[in-house]
């Protein structure tokens, strides 16, 4: 049992921050697709549809760290210190993006609320490229010695991390657009469909570049994804996202709204799992492993416990929460 | 040493630390009390069906929408602070109170954040009753919260059920003795009535207000009236619970119960002082004027009794900063007496009918809005300040705390924190303000959006011009949506 206790919780942290990356993905997309679309009213519709779910969203980023602090308290010491300038600007750019949430809908006159447009659509670029580049830092490794970051306060900034960023800016644009073809009609409607398109082609061309890159970055990874037997297996990844780019476009062009979002959803769940089997079993890449990072037992047991009953809840009510939320934004509904 | 003295990464990571978690506090303060609030006045209204209440809480809505997201966004940069800033801690720490943010998370965040989205625009489409209960459990989740954070600050502040590892680290050993510990009970009960009162003088100094410039308007004497029972009523448990609290933190926080006291040297019945300039390098309280006695009876119940000084405790235990305990616990006391005068008050014009005319009284009602969020940062700054020089009284130092960043990076982000924060809060205070002085008028139209359920037609013009979140009354749309 206590082997098995970290593997379970490496597990659910994973889940919850995959959780995380493609709930708010999806709403900080509709930030990050505020310059293609003008119009105040068009915009209205956009932040209409994800205003009553955005705040559950994020609140996955808060279980990942929390999470994180409880189960793997190592892990959260060494991974906030090193990427201390990312996530540090990521929450100032989280803070911008939930005021404008509220202020954008009340601004009193024009000029304000162009303001706190300009915020949410920042605050969600910043947010959305620093998390990228947090997971590029992550990925590329992290210097530990005894129980404590031991790098400068620079090293999370290499091109790989940009690159990292740049990338996640443009999936999250695609779920963005996705969800919106899914949630808008008509007119609106088209151009996020227009918009999905290059969206996804640009984020496919960024899963590959950052593939590719990995496999310069270190020989455990080549070892992992080019020498056979290993190789055969994980040759399945690429191949399936191949596929699922196809019926994704198939589904573009014949207009159906929810299987874009669904295999939009997919090309993050590969890329995901693609890291996953890069990276296994390391928490903090390359010296710190699941095992060494694990709370004591007592403590991981003491939160699974109540994770167990709790979280199957918490996918219930949410749940319940989009389905009360379904259907199309309609334009010119206010603030809802 | 001559020369330019820098702040090392220490002291800035505390100075960030202690700035984003006041300005965060501020926002829960003032929303647990409000849900609460929200909940009455909902039920209220589903039990009388009277529109008064129903339009109260509309003008109550609209001001938790923005000050709640203030307090999620805020929030979230706190569950990042313990590791960005305080590695070590978290490292040899989370262990034990790890998990009591990770239930916090688990039991009230989502909760809160999952009905919130209902509470604020789901009326139309879920009708009164389930409306109703997203209110309460979104109440609910902000007593939930409040209970598992303060339980990982008690175990800070008087840590049990716990072992050490041979670097120092902590770990588990008995569960309910680190979740109820010796401080904890008393921190939560202080802490949920002072987010209570913080909530009845916002909610009866707007009330005034608006009872100052329009003594008829039934909204604003319902607030006004509701709010003055609350301080009457919580105000004086408010000195109880302070009293017991500080008799327990007197049992297992004598240091910090010596400097918010002054007191440096032991004293058989020792006195309290109303003034008095703790000077801690030369171990006494300058121009010192106090009530003799009045601490050993408030401390140990006893006019008598014997009261340890800080010079009972060597020196690298005393708190690092005694003269802000000390004015701080001053300012928290008299706050906490200008409430009770309030609500006594309060009592005594409502019993001689003089409630709504009473303006000087109401003024004062009104100046004391912010009183609250004075006297809940008052003691926090005791509790914490009053805790040091350890993150883990008596177990682990703050200097032993700190995490790996430079100071530099820290500087930076602390700089960042406050230009975003006075920025970004300030505008949406600023707009909270304005709602605040915003007259609460029948048919309040709530979060824009949020129509109530009503029979009675509302003409466009009349729903335009209630509808002041908007452009005005030149724009269309708004007229659309409420005609």
């Amino acid at each position: 049992m206590s082997l098995a206790l970290p593997l379970i919780w490496a597990v659910l942290i994973a889940v919850a921050v995959f959780a995380y990356v493609v709930l708010d993905g999806f709403d900080l997309g509709v930030g990050i697709l505020f310059p293609a679309v003008r119009g105040h009213e068009e915009r209205d519709v956009m932040v209409n549809s994800v205003a009553p779910v955005w705040d559950g969203n994020e609140t996955w980023l808060v279980l990942g760290g929390g999470g994180l602090f409880a189960v793997f308290p190592l892990a959260y010491a060494i991974l906030l210190s090193a990427l201390y300038m990312p996530l540090t600007l990521m929450l100032l750019a989280l803070v911008f993006r939930g005021v404008a949430f509220e202020m954008r809908f009340r601004a009193r006159h024009e000029r304000e609320q162009k303001r706190w447009d300009r915020a949410f659509m920042g605050g969600s670029y910043v947010a959305a490229f620093c998390q990228g580049v947090a997971l590029g830092a992550f990925v590329q490794g992290i210097k530990v010695s005894g129980r404590a970051y031991a790098g400068g306060w620079w090293d999370w900034l290499t091109p790989f991390s940009v690159m990292t960023g740049a990338a996640l800016v443009a999936g999250y644009g695609l779920l963005g657009a996705c969800w919106l073809i899914w949630k808008t009609e008509g007119d609106l409607q088209g151009r996020f469909r227009h918009l999905a398109g290059r969206l996804a082609f640009g984020t496919l061309v960024f899963i590959a570049a950052v593939s590719l890159a990995m496999l310069f970055l270190s020989a455990p990874f080549r070892a992992r994804w080019l020498v056979f037997p290993r190789a055969a297996g994980a040759a399945l990844v690429p191949l399936i996202l191949l596929g699922l780019a196809w019926v994704f476009f198939a589904a573009l062009k014949q207009r159906r709204e929810i299987a874009p979002f669904l295999y939009a959803l997919g090309f993050f769940l590969l890329a995901y799992v693609g890291l996953g089997v890069s990276l296994w079993p390391m928490m903090v890449p390359p010296s710190v492993t699941i095992q060494d990072a694990a709370a004591p037992p007592a403590t991981q047991a003491f939160l699974l416990w109540g994770a167990s009953v709790l979280i199957p809840v918490i996918l219930l009510y949410t749940g319940y929460v989009y389905w009360l939320f379904r259907g199309k934004v309609e334009v010119g509904a206010g603030y809802h | 040493m001559a020369g330019l003295h820098l702040p090392s990464a220490l002291d800035l990571a505390r100075s960030q630390f202690a700035f984003v978690v006041v300005w965060h506090f501020l926002y829960p303060a003032f929303t647990i009390g409000l849900a609460s609030f929200l909940a009455v006045l909902e039920a209220l209204w589903l039990a009388t069906k009277k529109a008064l209440f129903l339009d109260t809480f509309q003008y109550w809505l609209r001001i938790f929408a923005v000050v709640f997201a203030m307090g999620v966004v805020s929030g979230l940069v706190m569950s990042y602070q313990f590791g960005t800033n305080w590695s070590v801690f978290s490292d040899k720490v989370g262990p034990v109170i790890g998990p009591f943010l990770g239930y916090e998370v688990l039991t009230a965040f989502f909760l809160e954040a999952g009905f919130l989205g209902v509470m604020l625009f789901g009326l139309k489409r879920v009708g009164p009753k389930l409306h109703f209960m997203a209110t309460c459990l979104v109440a609910i989740g902000t007593l939930v919260s409040t209970f598992w954070i303060l339980a990982a600050n008690s175990w800070m502040q008087t840590p049990d059920g716990f072992g050490r590892t041979a670097d120092g680290r902590f770990f588990p050993t008995s569960w309910v003795k680190a979740l109820f510990n010796p401080s904890f009970p008393y921190r939560y009960a202080h802490t949920v009535v002072a987010a209570y009162l913080t909530t009845a003088l916002v909610v009866g100094a707007v009330g005034a207000f608006h009872v100052l410039k329009d003594r008829t308007n039934p909204r604003a004497r319902l607030m006004f009236s509701m709010a003055l029972w609350m301080a009457v009523i919580i105000g004086p448990l408010q000195i109880v619970l302070g009293d017991l609290h500080g008799v327990n933190s007197y049992h297992y926080q004598p240091t910090k119960v010596a400097a918010l006291e002054g007191q440096f040297d032991t004293e058989q019945g020792a006195s309290s002082l109303i003034f008095g300039w703790p000077d801690a390098r030369a171990g006494e309280t300058r121009f010192a004027l106090g009530v003799p006695k009045l601490a050993s009876l408030y401390l140990a119940h006893d006019p008598n009794a014997v009261v340890k000084g800080l010079k009972a405790y060597p020196r690298s235990r005393w708190p690092t900063n005694i003269p802000l305990v000390f004015f701080a616990f001053r300012a928290m006391v008299g706050l906490g007496l200008l409430i009770v005068l309030l609500g006594v008050t309060g009592l005594v014009l409502r019993w001689r009918g003089r409630l709504y005319d009473a303006r000087l009284f109401q003024r004062f009602a009104v100046a004391m809005g912010p009183a609250g969020f004075l006297a809940v940062t008052a003691g926090w700054i005791v509790t914490e300040a009053g805790r040091q020089p350890f993150t883990v009284y008596g177990l682990l130092r703050t200097a032993d705390s700190v995490g790996p960043v430079a100071a530099p990076a820290v500087a930076a982000s602390l700089l960042a924190f406050v230009v975003v924060y006075v920025v970004v809060f300030g505008s949406g205070m600023a707009f909270t303000v304005h709602l605040f002085g915003q007259t609460p008028g029948p048919h309040d139209p709530g979060p824009p959006g949020n129509e109530p359920i009503r029979t009675a037609a509302i003409t466009p013009v009349l729903a335009a011009s209630s509808a002041p979140d908007r452009f005005g009354a030149g724009d269309a749309h708004a007229v659309d949506t409420r005609s």
